[in-house]
């Protein structure tokens, strides 16, 4: 993994709005980029760029059918931000002060 | 990002402590001292067990796989789309125990993924102001 796939998912990620659509992509499913403008509050041409921007971080992928286009979260995208690894290590360093801490207790 | 769903990786602490094996085995299997160091847990040392760990952040599901007392422990992790497997070892050495945690899982892909990120977004909003300061 090179850090400009990161650098191009936190961009992509660190807008808001983009946020929000992808975060309702995710929970939701497929959509239309018409849905998702009824509740996005901004133009559904600032949500088509928002969904470019999104599908350029490959964050979500399009459809085509007929004049209508489809939007889907593509969450494998996210595998690079998700170093669960290091957050663990983290978790257990301090556990295992916890630990030590105990066992000198359970000295007395 | 392609076959990611498959990768293994694990996190490994080690640690000698001057405290013998049986005592340290104790803390690892009795949830009143499991709780002071761990987490809440209705943790048994028997295998197949299932149990969980609760903190008020949310809840680890795990199911014991192996106990061999005083040597080696292990149960599964399931906790933020994260599957995995945590394995005490308890090796005994001339002042005390080497004790060995290592937990090894898979990357998670699709929903999973989406799960562990929410619970990496905070991580992921630190790093943010340095990648865009960076990259602007």
């Amino acid at each position: 993994m090179t850090p400009d796939i990161r650098d191009i998912l936190f961009r992509a990620l660190a807008d808001p709005t983009r946020r929000a659509l992808f975060e309702r992509l995710c929970r939701e499913g497929e959509q239309t980029v018409g849905a998702l403008t009824v509740r996005a509050g901004v133009s559904q041409p600032a949500v088509s760029k928002h969904l470019t921007v999104l599908k350029q971080a490959g964050l979500v992928r399009d459809r085509h059918e007929g004049r209508l286009t489809h939007y889907s979260a593509q969450l494998g995208a996210l595998a690079p931000l998700i170093d669960w690894t290091s957050q663990m290590a983290g978790f257990w360093q301090s556990r295992f002060d916890h630990l030590e801490n105990l066992l000198r207790r359970m000295d007395q | 990002m392609t076959n990611t769903a498959t990768e293994t990786r694990s996190v490994v602490v080690e640690r000698e402590m001057p405290h013998p094996p049986e005592k340290i085995w104790r803390a690892l299997t009795q949830p009143h001292l499991i709780e002071e160091w761990l987490m809440k847990s209705d943790f048994k040392p028997v295998a197949d067990h299932r149990f969980s760990f609760r903190a008020d952040w949310g809840a680890v599901d795990c199911q014991v796989l192996e106990v061999e007392p005083h040597k080696a422990l292990s149960y599964t992790w399931a906790a933020y789309g994260l599957e995995s497997v945590v394995t005490w070892t308890l090796t005994p050495t001339s002042s005390g125990t080497l004790l060995r945690m290592e937990q090894s899982g898979f990357r998670p892909d699709q929903e999973q993924a989406y799960q562990g990120a929410k619970y990496g977004w905070q991580q992921f909003f630190a790093k943010l102001d340095e990648v865009l300061t960076r990259t602007d």
